[in-house]
């Protein structure tokens, strides 16, 4: 197979063309006069550093982008596939991206008015990109940057599910610091904008078997119908108009210990993870910072008296 | 031109050096069992089956290619910087697994999170291109990875065995034992996936392949001695 090669008209082209080259030449025989040095000489020593990072720059650059693609669609997978569990829709031997078109519609919603904005491709839009390029984003006042993060989208990428013409559950993103690194997830709510689905997080870096639990099932399990605001507070619905069917300040934390299911204000509860003081208190704050009004409440004060179709 | 590589891999492929690069390894002179080297990734991705096998197949080629490719430079490798051609080679490769695990195989490549990372600083590594790859040809260095590689797959392989079967009564990911919580009889036992878990095996293995073996046994570097009665109270 060399021979064929070597026999190759656009081989042999290529291989005199580069053997008239003067550079090449020069090259070559700098390479001779490099390899009979000793190999502690000061000239060797720097020449074969060179060489080797350039070599092995080629090799990891050239990985690296011809994986690109590759790597992009499996985390938009991942992306899609954490959305579909989100809202419990994940079914094992199902192809994800058919679901996923199937079940899912993206939308993207001003965070400040709460509309939705449709002069925007939804599906393209990429909100964690946009968060930080200055032309999208806005700077979080200190006191209200509960989550640390400094900045955030004008626009936010929410997705509805459906099931024919009618929404089961709306998705936020969110995204807070916990201990060690920026928590990414997805939380689910039902219809009314106010019962949690579930929530789940597809990209942190907390420590292992303690922070690291908020991607385990069983803790997740007990967000399921847990309420966002308190309810006391709650607005007549009947009324209306879009003011007072704010619905306030979010309620929902994480405590110390187990909840009490008997105790009053056990749906505002869920138990803080074992160990972890530092990421449950992120993942409250997270919670906390993107249901308040400079998140999604104003948007979700429209869901609840317009419902979430337009 | 075939031919003749064709005749070279079989005879290198055949030759007693090659086997016994290959064979060592496994239980004779063992990475992790009688070097005693590579222990931490043994303890962090053992906890389930699968991830032990991309992380051994991992580690293995990058052991094989990184030696075989030292090996083929050792004459021109300086001495003063030595070790940094060695890492700035392996780290190379590393970065490249990493990056195809990433495409072909998201999801173990994200339990495997910093692991392929890491297998820059893994001993077994290091230990090869240094101790074997500076001083023999590239096919023989290439054969001494994939044995070494071998050897520490054997052993993430047993490891990672009793780990999920009794840890969470599954073998990648087909239920083994039936558990309680699923109405069968088997209550998991919680300490097996979490790395200590890993040193009561990994120390087990050793024993055992000690008393197999008496001449891997490591000789005592001093001896206790027994002091006569009373007589350090007087010291």
């Amino acid at each position: 197979m060399l021979n064929a090669i070597k026999k190759n008209e656009h081989y042999v082209k290529f291989n005199t063309a580069l053997e008239n080259n003067k550079q090449y030449q020069q090259f070559q025989a700098y390479k001779q006069k490099v390899l009979v040095l000793g190999n502690d000489s000061l000239e060797k020593t720097i020449a074969i550093a060179v060489a080797l990072c350039l070599v092995c720059s080629v090799l990891v650059s050239f990985g690296a982008v011809a994986l690109k693609p590759l790597q992009v669609y499996n985390k938009n997978l991942d992306m899609k596939k954490n959305i579909l569990d989100v809202a419990g829709l994940l079914e094992d031997g199902k192809d994800v991206d058919t679901a996923f078109a199937e079940k899912t519609e993206a939308k993207v919603v001003n965070l400040e008015t709460g509309d939705y904005v449709e002069n925007i491709n939804a599906d393209e839009y990429d909100q964690r990109k946009a968060a930080k390029d200055p032309a999208q984003n806005v700077a979080i006042p200190k006191d209200k940057d509960v989550a640390h993060i400094r900045q955030k989208a004008k626009l936010a990428k929410v997705f509805l599910v459906k099931e024919g013409e009618t929404i089961k559950s709306i998705i936020l993103p969110v995204s807070g610091y916990g201990l060690w690194s920026t928590l990414y997830g997805f939380l689910s709510l039902e219809p009314d904008g106010q019962t949690v689905q579930s929530i789940n997080f597809y990209d942190q870096a907390e420590t292992p078997g303690l922070g690291g639990e908020v991607v385990n099932p069983k803790w997740r399990a007990l967000w399921k119908g847990k309420k966002v605001y308190a309810e006391s507070d709650q607005p007549a619905m009947d009324k209306g108009s879009i003011e007072e069917a704010d619905i306030g300040e979010p309620a929902l934390a994480l405590i110390k210990g187990t909840v009490d299911n008997d105790k009053p204000g056990s749906q505002y509860q869920v138990d803080g993870l074992a160990g972890a003081t530092l990421t449950s208190t992120g993942v409250t704050n997270l919670v906390r910072y993107w249901m308040s009004k400079e998140g999604f409440s104003r948007y979700l004060s429209k869901v609840r008296v317009k419902g979430a179709k337009s | 031109m075939s031919a003749v590589l064709g005749d070279e891999l079989k005879n290198a492929i055949l030759n007693d050096e090659t086997k016994k690069v290959i064979v060592d390894p496994l239980v004779n002179n063992n990475p992790i069992t009688l070097q005693v080297l590579g222990i931490c990734s043994a303890l962090a991705v053992t906890s389930q089956m699968s991830t032990s096998l991309i992380m051994a197949l991992a580690l293995t080629l990058v052991t094989a290619f990184s030696s075989a490719a030292i090996s083929a430079i050792r004459k021109h490798i300086p001495g003063s910087i030595r070790i940094i051609v060695q890492m700035t080679i392996i780290a190379s490769l590393v970065i490249v697994v990493d990056q195809i695990l990433k495409a072909v195989a998201y999801d173990v490549s994200k339990q495997l999170s910093v692991f392929v990372g890491l297998i820059i600083t893994n001993c077994i590594v290091m230990g090869r291109a240094e101790g074997y790859a500076m001083q023999n040809p590239p096919l023989e260095s290439f054969m001494d990875g994939i044995g070494n590689g071998a050897g520490y797959s054997l052993i993430l392989i047993i490891v990672a065995f009793f780990r999920e079967t009794l840890g969470s009564g599954k073998l990648l990911g087909y239920e083994v034992f039936k558990l309680t919580k699923d109405g069968g009889w088997y209550d998991p036992n919680g300490l097996m996936l979490l790395p200590p878990s890993a040193f009561f095996i990994i120390g087990i293995i050793i024993w055992s392949v000690r008393q197999w073996k008496p001449e891997q046994m490591e000789k005592v570097d001093y001896k206790i001695m027994s002091i006569a009665h009373g007589e350090e109270a007087h010291h």
